[in-house]
């Protein structure tokens, strides 16, 4: 089965509605539509009705989350007769949502009901959605933390990185000199520097800022300069024979010109950003996400642990799209970009 | 035919004067390229020349420096008595490939000269002025990579004119375009040259262009690049592309560059 399960549904939906009378192909779709809901309520029975064999406090948040999904889902289905645009989408992510749902029925059977994993490390999903509950002005907190310490320091570094990036990227003489000094430092990870930041800078959050301005520094940098060296010496000829002068010729064509280039920086600059961040966090800011799963695991809270990799997937995934959105309306004059 | 006197800010069209300018590429004197040499010509304000000659004769190299892209090793270069020093929006360029900025849309790609000179919010009427001239109206929102060959050259054409050039210079504009699309803009940088009565050189290897365009043919030959002959091409326009004297010239044309051998022959035909 190395087919697309989207593109499945779909074509089985087609042969359904083409071999089978309209009512019937119809039935069977919104059948299919509510195998998600079949899973869930497994999942409900499951829980509720299998002795658990890990020693633990069981709250209702579980069962309260799961009630919540099947009766939002319901709903949705229902809505998904009569719209179908909706219904359409719905039909498409059936067979994930299917999946995720029996993942979540697994984890609980494996963790809570047959103890095939064990405590504290292996929560059943139960736990970790309580941890949430329980802990969520903390984690709030934690990652508006995370989230300001991120912003100053990927702000500072990829602004940076576009201005050595350009000046390496259009004049001889200044790649003269970085260039060997970002073939030095560049590669060392910023995490390595974090012994010696934390006694340079005055406060920890400063020190961080740093590092990761330092993350997102080197590629952007790389990705500048070698965009802007190597876009069409045409550009400039036709530029110039328009009336440009130097810093038309630099900021109206070069930096467009490699826009594309200078995006790719930004995306590994961010990856970078993330780990340092969450690394800084663990090992010498008092706050964010990076702090809380140290200091959680510190406690053997390991339903914390998870509810924060949550937290922090949620986040950068977020963090990720809203980078993409951003590239896909600045380059929208570009052909064949890379979805995300 | 456009107005004779030239007293240089009145007249559109710019006129040029090219003094003994020699273009030699290469520092060794064992690996140098002659690539022009001894070059004379003038050109009249509001005229069309045409450069010909096969390749490696040196036009495109005599384009650039008009265009102040590249500097002569020897000669000076003017523009209505003004010498030639650099690239300047009074010589507008259109290049084979028209290079247009795929960042920018059509409109602001023609808008892009006024925007480099800074004289964008006084003249913006002229954008959509010029678009509609090279027949793009509609296409103003169209990034370059939607374009056809033909749309494209037309913008790169209507980015070229929007600062009023005294003169245009371009570099095989239609080399890229099919058969028919090439008649077509053909016809339309003769209206548009009528009009706007601008000095155009088009370096061409086609010698049918060349003559259907023009009113000078400039006939160069390589190694080192030199002009050969120039032919007047006193057909009145506009020109019907089947006139009885298309043949004659063409002939002669070709007779040119049959002295100037065998091989350069063959290429025509």
């Amino acid at each position: 089965m190395s087919e697309n399960p989207a593109q499945m549904v779909k074509q089985e939906e087609t042969r359904a509605a083409v071999s089978a009378p309209p009512s019937i192909a119809k039935y069977r779709i919104l059948f299919i539509r509510f195998i998600p809901v079949i899973v869930l309520l497994i999942n409900l029975a499951l829980h509720s009705f299998l002795p658990n064999k890990q020693v633990s406090n069981v709250t209702n948040t579980y069962t309260g989350v799961l009630i919540a999904v099947i009766v939002f889902y319901i709903i949705l289905a229902c809505v998904s007769i009569r719209n179908q645009s909706l219904g359409e989408a719905m039909s498409y992510k059936v067979p994930l949502l299917a999946v995720l749902f029996s993942f979540f029925g697994i984890w609980d059977l494996v963790t809570l009901k047959l103890k095939l994993l064990p405590l504290p490390y292996f929560p059943g999903p139960d736990k970790v959605l309580y941890a949430f509950v329980q802990d969520w002005p903390l984690l709030l907190k934690c990652t508006a933390y995370s989230l300001r310490l991120l912003f100053a320091g990927y702000a500072i570094g990829a602004l940076l990185g576009l201005v050595t990036g350009t000046l390496m990227g259009w004049s001889q003489r200044w790649n003269y000199w970085i260039g060997p000094l970002l073939k030095i430092i560049g590669p060392i990870p910023a995490t390595a520097w974090i012994p010696i930041a934390l006694v340079a800078f005055p406060t920890s959050f400063l020190a961080s800022v740093f590092l990761i301005a330092l993350a997102v520094w080197f590629p952007v940098t790389v990705m500048t300069s070698s965009g802007i060296a190597n876009v069409r010496n045409a550009f400039f000829e036709v530029a110039k024979t328009l009336g440009g002068n130097q810093k038309y010729l630099i900021f109206k064509v070069a930096v467009p010109a490699s826009m594309p280039m200078i995006f790719v920086g930004l995306f590994m600059g961010m990856g970078t950003s993330f780990l340092t961040l969450i690394v800084a966090e663990m090992l010498g800011v008092k706050a964010g996400l990076g702090w809380y799963i140290n200091w959680a695991q510190g406690w053997a809270e390991y339903a914390k642990v998870y509810t924060s990799l949550i937290v922090i997937a949620v986040m950068f995934s977020s963090i990720i799209s809203l980078l993409f959105k951003t590239r896909d309306r600045l380059l929208i004059w570009q052909k064949g970009l890379i979805k995300w | 035919m456009v107005t004779e006197q030239d007293n240089g800010s009145h007249t559109v069209g710019g006129a040029i004067e090219i003094k003994n300018v020699g273009r030699v590429f290469g520092e060794a004197s064992d690996n140098q390229v002659i690539a022009l040499k001894d070059i004379n010509l003038h050109i009249k304000p509001g005229e069309f020349i045409a450069l010909i000659g096969p390749s490696g004769c040196g036009k495109s190299t005599l384009l650039r420096l008009i265009v102040g892209l590249d500097v002569p090793s020897e000669g000076e270069l003017f523009l209505n008595g003004e010498k030639i020093t650099g690239p300047h929006y009074e010589r507008g360029l259109v290049f084979q490939d028209p290079t247009l900025f795929p960042w920018l849309n059509v409109y602001d790609n023609v808008a892009s000269g006024l925007v480099a000179r800074k004289i964008y919010r006084e003249k913006k009427q002229d954008v959509a002025e010029y678009i509609k001239l090279v027949g793009l109206s509609g296409f103003e929102k169209s990034y370059p990579h939607h374009l056809s060959g033909g749309m494209a050259q037309r913008a790169a054409l209507a980015r070229a004119l929007v600062n009023h050039p005294r003169v245009l210079l371009m570099d095989e504009p239609l080399g890229a375009l099919d058969a028919f699309t090439r008649m077509q803009m053909q016809d339309e940088i003769l209206r548009i040259w009528q009009e706007r009565k601008t000095t155009v050189v088009l370096v061409t290897h086609d010698v049918d262009e060349a003559i259907y365009m023009s009113d000078r043919i400039v006939i160069m030959t390589p190694r080192p690049g030199k002009i050969q002959e120039i032919i007047d091409v006193p057909i009145g326009k506009p020109r019907a592309r089947n006139h009885p004297d298309f043949f004659r010239l063409r002939s002669k044309i070709l007779e040119t560059l049959h002295f100037a051998g065998e091989e350069t022959l063959s290429y025509y035909l």
